[in-house]
């Protein structure tokens, strides 16, 4: 048996995923969800082998969904028409359905599937589709057992840590498994700089810079804060602020 | 080519009457002179008419090639055909009256001012038909210029107003893919409700103007099929006093802001999404305003989710050359579109 779970807002979307998965008998119609929230929920709970992911949903998108999990199942994506995620998939071993999709193309999607032991990489989707517009503009992290959407005008900075990103906002510090190089080129178009090898500052929150001998320059931020600037960090702050 | 100066009636008639002037002008100097008549007359007569003749010649030159700023060319080619018409003149009077007829060393004697009035009278006419035709010229450009601009414009309004969202078309088939399956009489329905709304969308006239009624039974098929997509969830409301369904509109201009709302509504909130449109007359102008609930704390200003409205802003821009005509706000958690359309005396 392998368990399924169906994630698309429209439910007439689903019913057609159903309608086909018929012809599955060991397939296990697990669950159906509406959104990406209860999307994470689900998969959590159920440890699906395999999940058919709408991209365009309520609130967060099948990327940012997939994004929260830890051990993303198996992914056949299902949608209408997206430039910009037809593009991430473009280079990618990812399946996708386009809608309205016929038996057929479905049924070689899952045979894909079944035939392939070994899940594709789905990083690089996600990353490449974290890249695109309706995507840029905010960061999707956890938050113990809640989703939180951090619109990226919110983030004071970015710190690194490890292989996490620790972001900074007025209501506290948030853990995302991405590097700070992602992150330097994501918000380049959003006024954040990278002043340090550790930190991106958003330009907005700084108010002043500090000369110290001892330690070299430090920024300090409306919130009082103050950061390291390394001396690259330096000399791009200085473009950026035109001092 | 320009067309002929003299094609003009009122120039032609100009012309004669300057010439004639000019006959008569020069007969009383001649006379003034003493001149006896026959020659006063033979001598103005051929002399003038010769010069007229000139003058076309010299206007139809400047007609084929019609030298920009170069002044020198038209000065040599004014003292080029006054040469001619004087050995010309010469040769005629010649013909005319014996050797020996004191007339001819008469008109010898005169020769200096003769030539002078002769070239300064072509100068003037060539300066005269290189402004006319290069006024002639710089209008065709004018209309071809603005023939061209509203050809753009037109085509730029076109495709505003086709702006058909693929997402929504295929995501419709898709709908329709599935209710085969459940419910085929419900997939035929819509079937025509989209065939009408495609309908809607290629009806060829960019700047054609429909009453508000019509707009109004566009967007409620427009809001069925939507219904069909996402059920319960979409809630949709229209307010309006009877009496301003006879308020005109810009075709399909409605449409895109109401998907605009929808679409905003449905992926920015998880609940149900009550969409309301509402026509009010102000003024001299017909407000729809929209509304649809969103997430202050989540949502983000993007680009991207304003297409619908952008494309609106500049359809209007296009039509009525204001940028002030469409204006968005926040009430809480409801997004607020206003769109002002001026109606037409």
């Amino acid at each position: 048996m392998r368990k399924i779970i169906i994630i698309d807002d429209e439910v007439l979307a689903r019913t057609v995923v159903k309608e086909y998965l018929k012809d599955y008998p060991d397939f296990l119609l697990v669950d159906e969800c509406g959104d990406g929230l209860q999307g994470v929920k689900s998969i959590q709970a159920n440890i699906p082998d395999l999940i058919f992911l709408d991209i365009q949903m309520p609130k967060i998108n099948g990327f940012e969904m997939l994004e929260l999990l830890d051990a993303p199942p198996h992914v056949i994506f299902t949608t209408a028409y997206d430039d910009f995620a037809i593009k991430a998939f473009e280079h990618s071993a990812v399946d996708y359905l386009l809608k309205p999709f016929s038996r057929e193309r479905f049924r070689k999607a899952v045979e894909k599937y079944i035939d392939k032991n070994n899940i594709p990489q789905l990083t690089e989707v996600i990353e490449s589709a974290a890249l695109t517009p309706s995507q840029q503009g905010r960061v999707v992290v956890k938050d113990g057992n809640k989703i939180k959407i951090i619109p990226v005008s919110q983030i004071q900075f970015l710190e690194s840590a490890d292989d996490y990103v620790k972001i900074h906002t007025a209501e506290g510090t948030y853990l995302k498994n991405r590097t700070m190089n992602f992150f330097e080129t994501s918000l380049e178009a959003y006024q954040f700089t990278r002043i340090h090898r550790s930190y991106i500052v958003n330009t907005q929150m700084i108010t002043g810079i500090e000369p110290n001998d001892k330690v070299g320059p430090m920024l300090l931020l409306n919130t009082g804060t103050r950061l390291s600037v390394s001396k690259a960090g330096y000399a791009r702050l200085k473009e950026v602020l035109g001092i | 080519m320009a067309i002929s100066i003299l094609s003009d009636k009122k120039l032609r008639f100009f012309f004669l009457a300057w010439w004639l002037v000019w006959v008569l002008i020069q007969y009383s100097a001649l006379m003034q002179m003493r001149i006896d008549n026959r020659h006063a007359i033979a001598d103005s007569v051929i002399g003038v008419s010769l010069l007229a003749l000139s003058s076309m010649v010299l206007n139809n030159n400047l007609r084929y090639y019609l030298p920009r700023h170069k002044y020198g060319h038209l000065f040599s080619l004014s003292a080029i055909i006054t040469i001619i018409w004087w050995i010309i003149f010469q040769g005629v009077l010649f013909l005319f009256f014996s050797k020996g007829d004191p007339y001819l060393d008469f008109v010898r004697s005169t020769s200096a001012i003769r030539f002078g009035a002769a070239f300064l009278l072509l100068s003037s006419m060539s300066m005269f038909s290189t402004l006319w035709y290069s006024h002639l010229d710089q209008r065709e450009t004018n209309e071809r210029r603005s023939e061209s601009e509203k050809l753009i414009r037109e085509a730029e309004l076109n495709n505003l107003r086709q702006q058909l969202q693929p997402h929504f078309l295929f995501n419709s088939l898709n709908s329709i893919s599935s209710l085969i399956i459940s419910d085929p009489e419900k997939a035929r329905d819509m079937i025509f409700q989209l065939s009408d709304f495609l309908r809607g969308t290629l009806k060829k006239e960019t700047q054609q103007w429909i009453s508000l009624k019509e707009e109004f039974e566009y967007l409620r098929l427009y809001l069925e099929i939507e219904k069909v997509r996402f059920g319960n969830r979409l809630q949709t409301e229209l307010i309006y006093p009877d009496d301003i369904l006879n308020f005109k509109i810009p075709v399909l201009l409605l449409q895109p802001v109401v998907e605009n709302a929808i679409k905003f509504g449905l992926y920015d909130t998880t609940g149900i999404v009550p969409i309301s449109i509402e026509a009010i007359s102000d003024d001299k102008y017909l407000k729809v305003i929209v509304k649809n609930p969103f997430d202050p704390e989540t949502s983000v200003p993007l680009k991207g989710t304003g297409f619908g409205l952008d494309s609106v802003k500049r359809r209007l821009f296009l039509l009525f050359a204001r940028a002030d005509l469409v204006e968005t706000g926040i009430d809480g958690q409801i997004f607020i579109t206003k769109i002002k359309i001026p109606q037409p005396q």
